[in-house]
């Protein structure tokens, strides 16, 4: 796993910092060839691994991509599953069932509705298995080496203490994919306790971690515990607790910090993506 | 008391999200769910492993519940939070409370008389951002409101479909009832709530059944004015994005769930002369844990920390949700009256 990992949070409005600033976004990376310039300028400064939430327009990234495999030979995706709001205003419109369908390509789902709703759909590790398949399909023949559950799957699963679906979605990705699976949370030492129960094993594990705190729940303390004490892969988001904290010295606490394996952050200026690699860099030495 | 006993009646979106905070949160768990989906049942029970039932009545019957959540349709809400709190239960419920201020009155009052812990889920007031102006006007120093102003706008029908009971207007759905109610709730929450309607509008955009926004002129009485604007078919935005701006006679403040932008007529408690502005970041109390943002990890915190306190004071009682669907009800004649 490379050290430094790109992010996307910039390209499909999402901005923690400002609502204004996330419609300027949006508006800015509206067209996506905006979104693949900048993914080439970040490729050429060395940085090659993107980790990218199956949004709709992911698919459009990955056909330009497939399209030059050797100009992109060396390009990484994780993808990061589900895009959480298609789902939800999807089943808030038409339902739970028909959302199924929806987002299942193929026959197979249809088939599967019309004979046997009831055997496919009350396994869920079955039904995860369709949806993540659905989901993978965009990325076919490019390389995806870890594949991650978006932190409100995870977090859900890890309230309603499902946690035989964390194993199952290992397996599966494991087996289909040849991942290494991967877990966002905003609940870095709750899931680490539930990874453990259900017998993962050193897993890659991404959760907010900042020198403020901020969004890391169970408390700073307990994360910093974690890092230093469990046996896991983790990566740092949100390292900037939404510009809170200056850059370096955000850069400079995080990446001191005993255990820490990779860090994730998302920009739109070639410039600022460059100052924050460099900033990483004078502490971690070249990543790239 | 330790050890709240939590049922869910309705397992859809807020009422599975209620179900992992209340089942995460120590001191408390869920032990039964109700609802009328067979298949959503039978999942929960089979991997979740708990009790199921598809009568709330009978789930509150066996008699094993402090509490519940009520998560269902609006339409049904008087229903279940009643028979619920005649049995002594404590009583959270989804927003909005009912879809008629009769209704919701005759719940608010039955929840005082029984002296059962009533909450209403507008999670916005849970947010650091809109506290703060909360407490900023509360202070006065700022001077008197003379006008507010508060919009909502969100993707959530963007094309014309639907066939859940949010395109039904009978059972509760529509702009009104599922976004308009959140911004004068906090409308509400910031400066009280207005004694008249002037006028309204609910235009339909790409529904059949259901408004798909909403705009309303407000008078509060002594010249003070107010203005919503809600539309929830703009794909604009990424999500629903809710601001609120307030004028007062010292100054104004902007906030929405990311920031709080200040004017103050003269430096007052750690704000400067000029535009201030404070960040979610250094606003927002941390939480034991953390599902789609705090907002509702804090609010089902604060409904069992009143449950376990008894009488403690507590934010969306029934009896402000009253006053919230009272003024749903003053835009809904205010349209008709205009047509």
């Amino acid at each position: 796993m490379d050290r430094i990992l790109f992010g996307d949070n910039q390209f499909f409005g999402v901005n923690h910092m400002s609502e204004e600033k996330a419609r300027q976004q949006l508006v800015q990376f509206k067209d996506t060839a905006a979104i693949i310039q900048v993914l080439d300028d970040v490729y050429e400064m060395g940085i090659r691994t993107f980790m990218c939430t199956t949004h709709d327009r992911i698919g459009e990234i990955c056909d330009h991509m497939r399209a030059q495999p050797a100009r992109y030979q060396d390009f990484i995706y994780y993808p990061c599953m589900p895009y959480a709001h298609k789902y939800a205003n999807s089943v808030s419109q038409v339902g739970v069932l028909e959302t199924i369908q929806r987002f299942s390509t193929g026959g197979v789902m249809n088939t599967l509705l019309r004979g046997a709703v009831g055997v496919v759909t009350q396994d869920i590790y079955s039904l995860m298995r369709l949806l993540v398949d659905a989901e993978m399909k965009r990325f076919e023949g490019l390389n995806t080496p870890v594949i991650f559950v978006q932190n409100v799957v995870t977090d859900l699963l890890l309230g309603l203490k499902l946690y035989p679906v964390f194993s199952e979605f290992a397996r599966h990705v494991r087996e289909r994919y040849g991942a290494e699976p991967g877990f966002i949370t905003m609940n870095l030492p709750l899931l680490l306790d539930a990874l453990e129960e259900v017998g993962l094993e050193n897993p890659i594990v991404c959760a907010n971690i900042n020198k403020i705190g901020f969004r890391m729940s169970g408390g700073i303390d307990a994360y910093l515990q974690a890092l230093r004490g469990r046996r896991c892969r983790p990566i740092a988001m949100s390292v900037f607790a939404s510009g809170a904290i200056a850059p370096a010295e955000a850069i400079e606490w995080v990446c001191k910090l005993e255990g820490l394996q990779s860090v994730v952050f998302g920009a739109s200026s070639p410039a600022n993506i460059q100052q924050t690699k460099t900033l990483i860099e004078n502490i971690w030495g070249p990543c790239t | 008391m330790t050890g709240i006993r939590v049922g869910i009646i309705g397992a859809g979106k807020m009422g599975l999200s209620h179900y992992a905070i209340a089942n995460a949160l120590p001191g408390s768990a869920v032990v039964a769910v109700s609802d009328t989906s067979r298949y959503v049942l039978s999942v929960l029970r089979k991997y979740a492993g708990i009790e199921t039932h598809t009568s709330y009545e009978q789930m509150i019957d066996e008699g094993r519940l402090d509490c519940i959540f009520v998560a269902t349709p609006t339409s049904t809400h008087f229903e279940c939070a009643k028979y619920a709190l005649e049995r002594d239960l404590h009583v959270f419920v989804e927003k909005p409370l009912t879809l008629s201020p009769a209704e919701s009155r005759a719940l608010a009052d039955l929840a005082t008389r029984r002296k059962r812990v009533n909450m209403v889920g507008f999670h916005n007031r849970f947010i650091g951002t809109f506290r703060e102006a909360h407490r900023l006007l509360q202070d006065g120093a700022l001077g008197a409101v003379t006008s507010i102003h508060g919009s909502a706008f969100g993707p959530v029908v963007v094309k014309q479909q639907g066939s859940t009971w949010r395109s039904r207007k009978a059972e509760g759905g529509g702009c009104l009832h599922d976004y308009a109610c959140h911004v004068v709730d906090l409308m509400n929450f910031l400066v009280g709530a207005p004694t008249w309607v002037v006028r309204a509008r609910m235009r339909r955009i790409f529904s059949r059944d259901v408004e798909d926004a909403v705009s309303a002129a407000f008078d509060y009485g002594g010249g003070m004015v107010g203005a919503l604007e809600t539309n929830w078919s703009d794909d604009t935005v990424r999500k629903m994005s809710t601001t609120i701006s307030v004028q007062l006679t010292k100054g104004e403040l902007v906030v929405d769930r990311q920031e709080l932008k200040v004017r103050c007529g003269a430096a007052f408690d750690g704000y400067q002369e000029g535009w201030n502005t404070r960040r979610i970041t250094d606003l927002q109390d941390r939480v034991e844990f953390y599902l789609r943002g705090e907002e509702y990890t804090a609010q089902v915190a604060a409904f069992f920390s009143a449950i376990r306190s008894e009488n403690a004071a507590y934010q969306n009682s029934f009896a402000s949700a009253y006053e919230t669907d009272r003024v749903l009800d003053l835009i809904a004649r205010a349209d008709q009256a205009a047509a």
